[in-house]
């Protein structure tokens, strides 16, 4: 892989949104419908059919893929709601649609055989014979890894599979493999897998205690913050717990993660998408982000190191990562 | 309803997800073996590949005790598979089970044992009918509904009478699974200098909120409820729509007795509330909840009685 076929993935949870992208250099923007199909199914966020045919004229006319992903795991007796999605996004043009469910995909590859699929991180496809099931059942294209692998696993994956990768390289992270993570139903009834969100927003509370402030999700208290200092969102899984007589960020800080510098392993690594996350954004975030990564791929295009460019004041807490791509993080 | 009905109502127990002695477990697995009323029982790792050579010496023998005691065998295979190690693994085991049922814990699994009859795990996203009818196409015979599902969809499913549907039905359910060990995170080591530090805490370590509650528990790099799963009054309503197959995961309590309480449950010699009294009195430490089988968050103890449309 060179740094020639690199594209970088842009999220866009609004019309506003997709034309940032765009502007600032995206190579292809993913989007959903605003219903539960997609897994940031957020009030005020996403696409109607008609703002997406209008996002996708916009995108195509400046040389701009659009993927559409359709990544939850449709409900038992209403799989309708899910395949007029991917009969919508075809119908419209998309480039792509990003899809977990076997059922789904099964449905697209059937129905839409010219479709190009593109196999969500919500799969959670970590081996190449994963992989490769999706690619031979349902002619897959490409898989958007799950954030568990380290860059030596990544690499030996790509070697190993007849699909493009994607991998995850800058914005939220979730420390579980994805699509295998129950823990905000648990706390909230409504899930990733499910509904679409995550430690949604109409189960977060943040409650004055003297001094303090508490978050909370679901009732269960996330984290608690001192006079002055921002409440961070309650998602689970970056809440501070006591376990083992020690009260820490148990599973993980919150941090964003960055591979700004991690660019060109890589892509040596045999990477063709560079996954940037965040459809829940605004538009100046998506902007911002997306030019920066711009700047670092055409850099390496130039053979050039990456620049060294300073995301930390919109990043979540101002902390960053590598995350999962170092071995250690494990 | 008439019980008679019905077909006989059947018990699975296991895989055990903690990290117990290989002792310890090979002796529980004995005592399942000559005493527990239960129809399957799982063995093999499900939740980290570190753990599985030190059990691995013991299943053949365990496996004969099992199936002397009249119980079928299933191994399970790992849920997150990753690393050339644990690839090799579920190969190996999907190649040659040694005349043993397989269950599959993540697709790859599933696709190896693509064409022979298999269990799909409760690891695989198994959430609607379609994904449902293409598994069964590839073989599955039986399926184990992820926790997070409620009744009005494991009913949808179990209608279609493609596959024996499974629920689970006692212990702390698993939540989530990770490449990063929280175990080990908790004692400030990583996953490769681990210590095995995970076999100190044979139900889980709790986690508490910064309040004192109780919220869930670690599991090595899975995380599972605080709470422990209790489906009694539920049995007979989800018996109505066509699940005959309910999940015990083991626990460090007499589960022998846990069994025998489902099991006379489920042949209506002893009443939930009493199933439930004695529950209590067997894992005396353990909060239950059903909360997600009634369309609620996980941890919630639903009283009403589960009416499925």
């Amino acid at each position: 892989m060179t740094a020639e076929n690199v594209e970088l993935v842009c999220p866009a949870g609004t019309p506003a949104a997709l034309k940032a992208a765009v502007d600032a250099g995206a190579d292809c923007v993913y989007v959903g419908f605003r219903d539960e199909t997609n897994a940031r199914n957020f009030p005020g966020l996403n696409f109607s059919r008609p703002e997406l045919a209008d996002g996708i004229a916009y995108a195509h006319e400046r040389g701009t893929k659009v993927l559409v992903a359709i990544n939850t795991f449709p409900r038992a007796g209403k799989p309708e709601i899910w395949h007029q999605a991917v009969d919508d996004a075809a119908r419209l043009k998309a480039d792509a649609v990003i899809v977990a469910d076997v059922g789904l995909c099964a449905y697209a590859a059937k129905t839409h055989p010219d479709l190009r699929l593109h196999l969500s991180v919500q799969a959670s496809a970590s081996s190449p014979e994963a992989i490769r099931f999706y690619h031979q059942a349902f002619n897959i294209q490409r898989a958007v890894l799950p954030r568990v692998l380290t860059v030596p696993e990544i690499a030996a994956l790509a070697a190993d599979v007849p699909v493009e990768m994607e991998v995850f390289v800058f914005g939220g992270l979730g420390v579980m493999a994805e699509g295998r993570c129950a823990l905000s139903s648990y706390a909230t009834g409504l899930s990733p897998n499910m509904n679409g969100v995550c430690s949604p927003a109409s189960h977060v509370r943040y409650v004055e205690r003297g001094e303090k402030v508490v978050s909370e999700l679901g009732g269960f208290t996330i984290n608690t913050f001192g006079a002055g200092e921002p409440a961070g969102y309650p998602t689970l899984c970056k809440g501070r717990f006591e376990a083992n007589g020690k009260l820490s960020y148990l599973f993980e800080e919150p941090t964003s993660l960055n591979t700004l510098a991690m660019l060109p392993e890589l892509i040596k690594a045999g990477v063709t998408g560079f996954k940037i996350e965040g459809r829940q954004r605004g538009r100046a975030y998506v902007g911002a982000v997306v030019k920066a990564f711009r700047q670092a791929v055409d850099a390496i295009r130039r053979g050039e190191a990456p620049p060294d460019i300073d995301l930390d004041n919109i990043t979540e807490g101002g902390r960053q990562t590598a995350g999962a791509y170092e071995r250690s993080w494990r | 309803m008439n019980a008679s009905v019905l077909p006989p109502a059947k018990l699975t127990l296991g895989p055990v997800l903690f990290n117990w002695k290989p002792e310890a477990w090979r002796d529980f697995m004995f005592r399942i073996a000559d005493e527990a009323p239960v129809d399957t029982v799982h063995l093999g790792e499900v939740v980290c590949s570190k753990r599985a050579p030190f059990f691995d010496k013991y299943i053949p023998e365990v496996a004969e005790r099992l199936a002397a005691g009249g119980k079928e065998v299933v191994l399970s295979t790992l849920a997150l598979v990753m690393t050339e190690r644990e690839r090799d693994g579920v190969r190996d085991l999907t190649a040659d089970s040694g005349g043993f049922m397989v269950e599959a814990n993540d697709i790859a699994a599933a696709a190896a044992l693509n064409g022979r009859p298999h269990v799909v795990g409760p690891f695989v996203n198994v959430y609607n009918e379609g994904t449902l009818a293409y598994l069964a196409g590839m073989g599955a015979v039986r399926v184990s509904m992820p926790a997070e599902l409620p009744a009005a969809t494991i009913a949808i499913l179990a209608a279609q009478n493609l596959v024996e549907i499974e629920v689970q039905a006692f212990g702390r359910i698993p939540l989530a699974i990770s490449a990063r060990c929280y175990h080990a995170r908790s004692r400030n080591l990583h996953k490769d200098g681990c210590q095995y530090v995970c076999a100190e805490d044979p139900d889980g370590m709790p986690v508490d909120t910064m309040d004192g509650k109780p919220f869930l528990t670690v599991n090595g790099t899975q995380t599972m409820s605080y709470h422990y799963l209790a489906l009694l009054a539920e049995l007979a309503e989800l018996r109505r729509v066509g699940v005959n197959r309910f999940r015990l995961w083991p626990h460090h309590c007499d589960m022998v007795a846990v069994a025998r309480s489902f099991r006379e449950v489920l042949d209506g010699t002893l009443s939930p509330d009493a199933a439930s009294t004695r529950l209590a009195d067997l894992a005396p430490d353990a909060e239950f909840a059903n909360g997600y089988i009634h369309g609620r968050e996980g941890h919630r103890l639903v009283e009403d009685d589960l009416a499925i449309l």
